[in-house]
């Protein structure tokens, strides 16, 4: 890592009031300064990586709330990934990760295939009687969590059910590229149709080119480089073939991978180009909120946002969806506390530090809980696992929805 | 550290609050000041005033020195001690206790974070001003130990025009209970005064009551342009002059201008010597007439531009020159060494000069900005602490600069105290008997010494 980066941290702990593992913890080991302390000083020689100092930096959510806040613009979490994938540099992926980074995730078609029998497991009724009889518990804890998350499974992926193009209802103004991400296509398949519906109605021609790939952050997230440009280079060739004017996405994390393509193919115009026409949806529609001021009809839900780290933290994307959802008529709006904290999903974090994430999650619940709100709206697939369902386990259940799934109905004016 | 002492600390606190790992201890090495490293033997996370007491018994017994500690944000290195020594970190004790909507007080835990007093008696329609640029996680207890001013303090005054009672735990592990919600008390020695800005050397606070005052009804921001730094000096002192009292009455200066505009493009034009933040605050009528007043005092001084924000996010976005000031400097280079030398209103143009020429006289960098309203200045030097050479001359740069704030008239610190970063400096200010009489107090209240030993003097 370049030592630069690590005494450009001024220690003046504006982070740490940001920092989710702080806050549970007040633990100066568990915040973003000390974070960079520990790398420091493993830099300068004054510590050894023991396990002990890689389990504290394990704990980092890599959620870069620090780095929202710090004056220095140093991002802790971002450094203690990069600290992983050092750490990790020359080894080879383990099998699991073999098998996930290089031989489902950029094959979508495998990908489909191997979540289908997650689908007959639960349509069947085998998922209930497996629960009921703590079958489960057999299992490593870490399936379990797994399993636990997900959600009823739509009928069809929608990469497969997805007409290439959903051409503009009325006038043309423009084309978008879709770009669907692979859990949004797989889980929340409701949620980007709704995109769809939406951009086709502000009089987009929606392209979504059915080979795309998964957009490679997984790989990020195993210290695999290779996997990683691998994705983008196939990603930004595939856009290229279409003449579209921005290149959408509904996914947090996939917005913020894919606005890095141009740093991760650096030198590369094909790859700048991409990344430049890159947008999270709420930043598409909120160009056109006169247009879309006319459309909405009421709906009259009490609503509340959170803020996924990959919108608010890695894209700074806060003002948007709140100003989408308060155009809603009759919608009653309710800010939450401390909106941008983490919610503990973090992509496989709540499989690996399950303690943590659950303390970082209830704290984010009670917070929903007190806006007295129905319905929370985010809009990153991490977030909507994690949140629904725990919301689902409160006495009295919260909705979660994708934000484009409130617009759209309220679009439609369903109630 | 003995085993059996670290046993004893973990019986009090539990062995998840008793940290003795080097990795830990590395992390509790440091504070928010420059340079300046020292990692104590352990460190304790105790959850109640009890257990605070239970601590300092046996500290005192063991001989063991302790220097307390808030969330580490001070710019003097208070909260470092050595590894024969023990630091309490006091974040666990973080309850509101108490908003008296009767009496206007607010008690509080001393690791409650300031901006969460705020909050708490601002959604009561009261006000908690002491506002210091690290409100949002310096510690209450932190702030009544170094006197922590903020941008308020022209109007509203600093953390100890606030401190009405307070809860010490004394280094033999006795509490000291001193004021209370009274508003008059004239027994005895006025004993919270001398307990504010303690910088942790006389007792550890365990409880903390302040005033609250009434939220003010309406605020006015302005943003003013100065080609010139007198103009702009002249201007800030005939403001007050005027019988005007800002809330906010802030200061930026060229090198920090241009750092803005580097770093957040605001908009700020970089011909200018100075531009000044202000707001004003109070009753509706009140605050449109100190708005004019403000403006004609500026107009007269040559103000190159005016702005007055008519909403709330105009208000914002005026204001987000000086919120940036730090981070834009901050940026620039990997080390920066943030001052606080204060010396009287009339001298901040003088004062600004001076530093604008140590600078160049030593070839470094230093942006000022501050609060001008009360003189207190943050000369900030740019610099990489790898550039040993550029760090001396700071070191040089900086020692002129405070014995320029003495002849002024002025002092070393304004609001981050004296600690062991400005040790060397005290005598100068506060002479022979001022040091004797200090010695005197700490001996009265710590006759062995060890609370956080080797600060202030
Ligand atoms: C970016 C930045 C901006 C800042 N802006 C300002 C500003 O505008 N105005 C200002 O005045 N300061 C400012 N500071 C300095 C600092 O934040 C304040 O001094 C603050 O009060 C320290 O609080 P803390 O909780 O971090 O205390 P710490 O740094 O942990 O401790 C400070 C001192 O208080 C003692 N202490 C802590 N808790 C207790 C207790 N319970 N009982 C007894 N002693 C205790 C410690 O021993 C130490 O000597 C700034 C610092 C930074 C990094
Ligand atoms: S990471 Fe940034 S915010 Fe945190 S202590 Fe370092 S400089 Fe300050
Ligand atoms: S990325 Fe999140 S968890 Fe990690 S240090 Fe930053 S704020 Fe803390």
């Amino acid at each position: 890592m370049d030592y630069v980066k690590l005494i450009n941290c001024m220690r003046c702990g504006m982070c740490l009031s940001h920092c989710p593992t702080y806050k549970e913890t007040f633990l100066e080991t568990a915040s973003p300064r000390g974070r960079v302390a520990l790398m420091r000083k493993l830099s300068e020689g004054e510590l050894e990586a023991s396990e002990r100092l890689l389990e504290y930096l394990s704990l980092c959510l890599d959620c870069q709330a620090c780095a929202s806040a710090c004056p220095c613009g140093v991002n802790a979490g971002e450094m203690v990934a990069e600290f992983k994938c050092e750490q990790k540099d020359g080894k080879e992926l383990s099998f699991m990760e073999e098998l996930i980074l290089r031989k489902l995730l950029p094959h979508p078609d495998r990908l489909e295939a191997a979540i289908k029998p997650m689908r007959v497991y639960q349509q069947t009724g085998l998922q209930k009687v497996v629960r009921k009889l703590g079958m489960l518990k057999m299992f490593p804890k870490p399936l379990e969590r797994m399993e636990g998350l997900l959600p009823e499974l739509p009928g069809q992926p929608l990469r497969q059910a997805i007409h290439e193009v959903t051409p503009a209802a009325g006038a043309e103004r423009g084309t978008v590229g879709f770009f669907l991400g692979c859990v949004m296509s797989l889980v929340f398949s409701e949620a980007s149709r709704a995109t769809v519906r939406l951009l086709s109605e502000l009089g987009y021609r929606v392209v979504t080119p059915k080979d795309q790939k998964c957009c490679g952050a997984p790989n990020v997230l195993a210290a695999d480089r290779q996997g990683l440009l691998d994705a983008a280079r196939f990603n930004v060739d595939l856009f290229s073939r279409h003449d579209v004017d921005f290149i959408v996405t509904d996914c947090g994390g996939c917005g913020s991978e894919l606005k890095k393509y141009g740093h991760h193919l650096e030198g590369d115009d094909g790859a700048a180009a991409f990344s430049g026409k890159v947008r999270d949806i709420s930043q598409l529609l909120a160009l056109h909120v006169d247009d879309l001021k006319g459309k909405l009809q009421p709906l009259p839900l009490k609503v509340t946002y959170h803020d996924p780290c990959h919108i608010a933290h890695c894209q700074g994307i806060r003002m948007e969806p709140r100003q989408l959802l308060k155009m809603v008529p009759d919608l009653d709006f309710r800010e939450l506390a401390e909106a941008d904290a983490c919610c503990g999903s973090a992509g496989t974090y709540n499989i690996e530090k399950p303690e943590m994430s659950d303390r970082v999650l209830r704290r984010k619940v009670e917070n929903i809980k007190a806006t007295g709100a129905e319905v929370l709206v985010t809009s990153n697939p991490g977030c909507l696992l994690q949140l629904k369902k725990a919301l689902s386990e409160e006495v009295s259940p919260i909705r979660v929805m994708h934000l484009t799934e409130v617009l759209a109905r309220s679009l439609a004016g369903e109630r | 550290m003995k085993e059996s002492f670290i046993k004893e600390l973990t019986a009090i606190v539990g062995p998840e609050h008793t940290l003795t790992d080097r990795e830990s201890l590395v992390c509790y090495g440091y504070d928010s000041t420059p340079e300046l490293e020292n990692r104590p033997g352990a460190v304790v996370l105790p959850a109640s005033e009890e257990d605070i007491c239970r601590i300092l018994t046996l500290c005192h017994n063991a001989g063991v020195p302790v220097t307390a500690r808030g969330s580490g944000t001070n710019l003097s290195g208070g909260s470092l001690g050595d590894a024969h020594s023990i630091v309490i970190q006091t974040s666990r004790l973080n309850r509101i206790i108490e908003i008296d909507e009767e009496n206007l007080t607010a008690t509080v835990e001393p690791g409650v974070v300031t901006s969460a007093v705020h909050r708490a008696v601002e959604a009561k329609g009261l006000f908690y001003p002491p506002d210091p640029g690290s409100m949002n996680i310096s510690t209450m207890g932190g702030n009544v130990a170094e006197n922590s001013g903020g941008l308020r303090g022209l109007k509203y005054g600093v953390t100890a025009d606030y401190v009405m009672g307070l809860h010490t735990v004394l280094p033999d592990g006795s509490l000291l209970t001193t004021g209370g919600k009274a508003v008059k008390d004239v027994a005895g020695y006025n004993l919270n005064q001398l307990l504010v800005s303690s910088e942790g050397t006389l007792g550890i606070f365990s409880e903390i009551t302040v005033k609250l005052i009434p939220k003010p009804q309406a605020k006015k921001t302005m943003l003013v342009h100065f080609p010139e730094l007198e103009q702009a000096a002249l201007a800030v002192s005939h403001i007050i002059a005027a019988r005007v009292i800002p809330a906010t009455l802030e200061f930026m200066d060229r090198v920090t201008i241009k750092c803005i505009e580097e770093y957040a493009r605001v908009g700020l034009p970089l011909d200018v010597d100075a531009v000044l933040l202000i707001e004003v605050d109070g009753h509706p009528a009140v605050v449109e007439e100190e708005a004019a007043a403000v403006r004609q005092v500026c107009e007269r001084h040559r103000c190159s531009s005016f702005q007055t924000a008519a909403t709330a996010d105009e208000a914002l976005k005026l204001a987000t020159a000086r919120r940036v000031a730090l981070s834009s400097l901050a940026r620039m280079k990997p080390t920066t060494i943030l001052e606080d030398a204060t010396v009287p209103r009339s001298c901040i143009a003088p004062m600004v000069k001076l530093i604008q020429e140590t600078a160049r006289k030593y070839n470094l960098t230093i942006g000022t900005f501050g609060h001008a309203g009360d003189g207190n200045l943050h000369p900030t030097c740019l610099t990489d602490e790898r550039d040993k050479d550029e760090i001396a001359r700071a070191h040089k740069a900086f020692e002129e600069i405070f014995d320029a704030a003495i002849a002024m008239g002025g002092t070393i610190t304004g609001e981050h105290g004296v600690g062991i970063a400005k040790k060397k400096y005290l005598p100068r200010l506060v002479g022979e008997s001022g040091i004797r009489v200090m010695r005197g107090i700490k001996q009265a209240f710590d006759p062995a010494g060890i609370l956080n030993p080797g600060k202030v003097f």
